[in-house]
């Protein structure tokens, strides 16, 4: 082989090892913006019809037709460095809630779908879950408020309010419950809450939804029992209370509860 | 003067170069398409701005609803960034028709025309790089780095390969030009951080640096320019090598003037269209035409 083309070919490999390094570390920079960008999802409450979110996030043009649609001006687009991904759209309910259009401008006005169109009733819904917060909620500390319930677009069926027994000696307390089968998560009661911080407040349903999981059974009065004829049930996830090793009494979760 | 570096010219016209019209009039008609140019880039953004703030209206539906990344014209004419629409195929999902529509509405438009026809009359971001262009001359600075052009074109195999590796179309994710352009309709933001990243870039390290080297999407309309029917159209019998047509253009690589000779215009697909060339030209070797016109004009000219 004559020298020259030799050392050409290593040129050509040595300039090809080089182009590929430049694209990988480009490559991985431009990916961690993108997850960066893309972990902030759980801080954005979607407009109604929005699939599950990493369809959403895959299939949204951050066009902002949805947002040109809204008759309320519920919904905006995210700004760069914000805590929501990067162009998306989504809404912040204590400023403008979403007021259930029933016949869902937003979702028809979305070309890629991200938007669902399989959504027909605004009822059906799940742009979030309302969440009470009862320590701050003014009928959980026993007046008769109950302004989300009666704000409540799907009234009487996404928010109840059900008798709980009060103090000792004081009137029985009548409280907001949250039905996670019913709430659209429209955020009309976060918007209308008359608390200094909104008590209730809609969040995306997986960051507080549990699931009972399928070994429990319910029984005629709705209470919980476990499953009788041998179904296993999963692990819980384990804590470990070994003490560490070394060093004789380390202070921890035998101590806490001293006294109670 | 005449015997060391004489430049290889098909006729023996004299050089003279381009001199600035002195009337204002004059001025305005030479600047006539850069004028209409900025008009067009901020017309699109004000049909876009109108629609969404003042409710603007044509037949009872929305003007000009969306940005350039997919809108809606009259209610009736879906239009979508082919691009963007490529990166969200490339994560494997499927898009709605409407939007699949509008990117081929926009596809064809754009390779008739001159996919980079885009760059120079609707981004706004051209405006910016303009403005730092201009800027760097008139403060005589020069290049901090030189770059090849073809890097833009590994910036979009990257785009879609980060695409179908991240699921998230990756250049829409990061794009300034979207990010100027939705701030400008629904509300400024941070997002201006990534033009104003481009401005300096454009005026202290190179020049047209992020259009005219970097950007994804200006490769894809480049990619798509190799078909288009509107072309700078090149005399060269006329043409006396002056070489200020290349001085103006963003994208000088384009302007081989042999190759134009040949072709009798300017055939590559990085061309933008933006016509800069057209009224500098001292001898009016440049002009501005469809492409079987320049085809049947050249014929005649051979004859």
């Amino acid at each position: 082989m004559p020298a020259g083309a030799s050392a050409g070919r290593r040129a050509f490999l040595v300039r090809l090892t080089q182009g590929a390094a430049l694209a990988a570390s480009t490559g991985l920079v431009w990916t961690y913006v993108l997850r960066n960008q893309a972990r902030a999802t759980p801080f954005a409450l979607r407009p109604p019809g929005a699939r599950p979110e990493p369809e959403f996030n895959a299939l949204c043009i951050k066009c902002g037709q949805c947002v040109n649609a809204c008759p309320y001006d519920t919904l905006r687009l995210a700004t760069a460095w914000e805590p929501r991904p990067i162009g998306s759209p989504y809404f912040l309910p204590r400023q403008v809630p979403c007021y259930m259009c029933v016949d869902i401008p937003c979702m028809k006005a979305c070309p890629t779908g991200a938007l669902s169109p399989q959504l027909t009733d605004i009822r059906h819904a799940r742009m979030g879950l309302a969440v009470i917060d009862s320590e701050s909620c003014l009928s959980w500390n026993g007046m008769r408020c109950e302004i989300c319930y009666l704000a409540c677009p799907v009234k009487g069926k996404a928010i109840s309010i059900e008798r709980r027994p009060g103090p000792e000696g004081a009137y029985a307390l009548m409280v907001p419950i949250v039905h996670s089968a019913h709430c659209t998560g429209c955020g009309v009661c976060e918007k209308k809450c008359p608390t200094q911080e909104a008590a209730i407040r809609v969040v995306q349903a997986d960051l507080v939804k549990g699931e009972m999981g399928e070994h429990y059974r319910l029984r005629r009065d709705g209470l919980a029992l476990p499953a009788q004829d041998g179904a296993a049930a999963p692990a819980p996830p384990t804590v470990s209370n070994r003490r560490p090793d070394k060093g004789a009494s380390v202070p921890g979760l035998d101590v806490l509860n001293e006294g109670i | 003067m005449n015997g060391q570096h004489t430049p290889q010219v098909p006729n023996d016209r004299p050089i003279r170069l381009y001199t600035p019209p002195a009337t204002l009039t004059g001025k305005l008609w030479a600047w006539r398409y850069l004028i209409l140019r900025r008009f067009t880039q901020l017309g699109v953004l004000l049909l876009f701005f109108g629609t969404a703030h003042w409710g603007w209206q044509v037949m009872g539906a929305p003007l000009l609803t969306g940005n350039l990344s997919a809108s809606e014209f009259a209610g009736l004419i879906p239009m979508a960034d082919p691009f963007a629409a490529l990166q969200i195929l490339a994560t494997r999902h499927m898009l709605a028709s409407e939007v699949l529509i509008g990117a081929g509405i926009v596809l064809v438009f754009y390779t008739l025309v001159g996919g980079r026809m885009f760059c120079a009359w609707v981004c706004p971001v051209n405006a910016v790089s303009d403005l730092a262009a201009w800027l760097q001359t008139r403060l005589g600075w020069g290049n901090a780095l030189h770059l090849q052009r073809n890097l833009r074109y590994y910036a979009l195999g990257l785009a879609l390969l980060l695409s179908a590796a991240t699921g998230l179309a990756a250049f829409e994710w990061v794009s300034p030009i979207a990010m100027l352009h939705r701030e400008a309709i629904f509300g400024v933001g941070m997002g201006l951080i990534g033009v104003a990243g481009i401005f300096l870039f454009d005026l202290m390290v190179l020049r047209h640096g992020w259009c005219g080297h970097l950007c994804p999407l200006g490769a894809f309309y480049a990619l798509l320019g190799r078909f288009a029917q509107l072309r700078v159209r090149f005399d060269a019998r006329t043409c006396s090598r002056c070489g200020e047509c290349i001085r103006v253009c963003p994208e000088p690589q384009v302007l081989k003037l042999d190759q134009a000779a040949q072709a009798g215009m300017v055939r590559s697909g990085e061309c933008t269209n933006c016509l800069r060339c057209v009224p500098i030209c001292p001898e009016d070797s440049l002009s501005f035409d469809l492409r079987p016109l320049i085809r049947s004009h050249n014929a005649r000219a051979l004859e």
